[in-house]
């Protein structure tokens, strides 16, 4: 049977539907033992970014993932998965954990963006992007995201700067919403549609595009079946890539993903 | 009457909300206290309103004039198209016009010039240019002025201002953000000095990557700052903002930026401080 073309805006609401896996789903599925650890250490466990430490057979893994919540209850403690500050502290605070300790380092992207609030300005959300990034580009052991649902704007790159970049079939990763990317740019919000198709923000384009380097097909439906199809075809990415980067020196791995975004144009 | 005429002859409509340094005529209006104002007057005034103070954008030219010492600037030599990633069809054509009527390549200047005698690595953004938003050639310009100041060994200064990311290239400007902050770090690496200057407004892509990462960040008084935008902000949370929201003095109190610097003050500063990392 051939799948269906969607089109870019009906991946859109394919990536932002309520139903859809989350970063936590495909954690337990993909990872042994995975066990959480809280807190940024200087003012509060920000829950719309998770992280922890799990393995694959033999490989110990730091992951830091942005997680929308499953239910409206969970969805509310977690912001919608629009991480404040505190959320990308935390995650910094991992990274160099991972250094440390010597672990590879996989990010699960989706989000709508960096939380646009008061609070979050006063403790320099920009600030805490920033460095986020800052502290990703040096690490010196290897680094992959994967976009899974919905990669937007600073609050998804800020966990993004990987070796290699993974997406889901229907992911979406961009600059900001098509909504804010028409009313922007035609001061119009409502040919978010068409601003979609625009955009260049779906697996495919972005592959061409070179921000990402694989693709993770998704097979049609919505079943658990589906799911454990994906995530095992994930899992397999992960154990292979990783692999192979182990076979680079520190100063190897790290300047591979310089050059990544450096030829970016 | 002659304000009307005036406002008629030398304010262009699609200025009429901005505060941006009119490249023609001789009559400014400051959009603070609405006052006509003699440009003249006001930039012998550093491009401060005479009335009441308020700071206006500058062009490159003017804040080079300001800071580097004159006949010492020299331009990289480097040509950045853009790829236009979007293929976007009156994008092209926009740029072009843009580049005629502000005489600028770009929303940024890179280069290098001295500071009272010390030699910088200097970058300067321009509002005039699509608000001094982030594309491929701001990103591709920046990175490259970072890795000048490594291979010289020499101080980098960035005045940032901008609204952000650039929309026209989706996607590709975004990565941009990652492009300059990864030169950043080797920058950092080489044990090098990076003063941050903000200015207003410095906003989104930009003030989430390098205007941020300064070991020194000044700002000019009364600048905006912020990472998202008010209308946004206050379209989420759904409340008023507080008085000051996201002025460099807000930005001071809640420990995101090193010092305010006055205008005047602010070549004699940057040179303070070059002077105590030597």
């Amino acid at each position: 049977m051939k799948a269906k073309v969607l089109s870019a805006w009906e991946k859109v609401e394919i990536a932002r539907n309520s139903k859809r896996k989350t970063s936590l789903d495909y954690i337990e599925e993909i990872f042994d033992n995975f066990i959480e650890l809280h807190g940024d250490r200087a003012f509060k466990d920000d829950k719309a970014i998770v992280c922890g430490l799990g393995k694959i057979e033999n490989q110990n893994y730091t992951i830091i993932a942005e997680q929308k919540g499953r239910t409206t209850k969970e969805n509310i403690e977690r912001n919608f998965g629009m991480p404040n500050p505190e959320s990308y502290r935390k995650a910094i605070r991992f990274m160099k954990q991972a250094e440390k300790f010597n672990r590879p380092v996989i990010t699960f992207i989706d989000t709508k963006g960096a939380y646009p609030g008061i609070g979050a300005e006063e403790r320099g959300q920009g600030e805490a992007i920033a460095k986020s990034m800052f502290e990703m580009a040096k690490l010196k052991v290897p680094v992959i995201a994967i976009v899974i649902g919905e990669g937007s704007s600073g609050g998804a790159l800020a966990i993004g700067v990987a070796n290699k970049v993974f997406m889901l079939g229907n992911a979406i990763y961009s600059i900001l919403s098509p909504e804010g990317y028409s009313s922007i740019l035609w001061k119009d919000s409502s040919r978010y549609k068409e601003a979609a198709e625009k955009m260049k923000l779906t697996a495919k384009d972005l592959y061409e595009l070179k921000v990402i380097e694989k693709i993770i097909k998704e097979p049609e439906g919505e079943d658990e079946e589906v799911f454990k199809t994906i995530a095992n075809k994930l899992k397999k990415e992960i154990k292979t890539a990783i692999s192979q980067m182990k076979k680079m020196s520190k100063e190897e791995i790290c300047e591979e993903r310089y050059q990544k975004f450096r030829n970016i144009k | 009457m002659i304000v009307d005429k005036i406002k008629k002859r030398e304010i262009p409509q699609n200025n009429k909300n901005s505060k941006i340094d009119i490249p023609v005529g001789k009559w400014i209006k400051c959009e603070k206290c609405k006052e006509i104002l003699y440009k003249e007057k006001v930039r012998e005034n550093l491009n401060i309103c005479p009335n009441c103070g308020n700071y206006f954008r500058m062009h490159i030219n003017r804040r080079l004039e300001l800071i580097i010492d004159e006949g010492t600037y020299k331009k990289f030599d480097i040509n950045v198209e853009t790829t236009n990633p979007l293929e976007l069809e009156d994008y092209p054509k926009k740029l072009k016009s843009l580049r005629e009527k502000t005489k600028l390549e770009e929303a940024v200047a890179c280069g290098t010039g001295k500071i009272k005698g010390e030699d910088v690595v200097i970058c300067i953004m321009d509002s005039g240019f699509l608000m001094g938003s982030m594309g491929v050639v701001v990103g591709e310009k920046i990175t490259y002025a970072i890795e000048q100041a490594i291979e010289r060994k020499l101080p980098l200064i960035i005045f940032s201002v901008s609204g952000g990311a650039r929309m026209q290239e989706g996607i590709i400007s975004l990565m941009q953000m990652a492009k300059t902050t990864a030169a950043l770090t080797k920058l950092d690496e080489a044990g090098l000095l990076y003063i941050s200057v903000l200015t207003d407004p410095t906003y989104g892509g930009v003030t989430a990557s390098f205007a941020s990462l300064g070991d020194i960040i000044l700002a000019e008084p009364k600048a905006m700052i912020g990472f998202a935008g008010q209308r946004v902000i206050k379209q989420t949370i759904g409340e008023e903002l507080p008085e000051g929201f996201q002025t460099a003095e807000f930005l001071l109190e809640h420990g995101f930026i090193d010092k305010i610097v006055e205008r005047k003050n602010l070549k004699d500063t940057i040179y303070d401080l070059i002077l105590l990392h030597k």
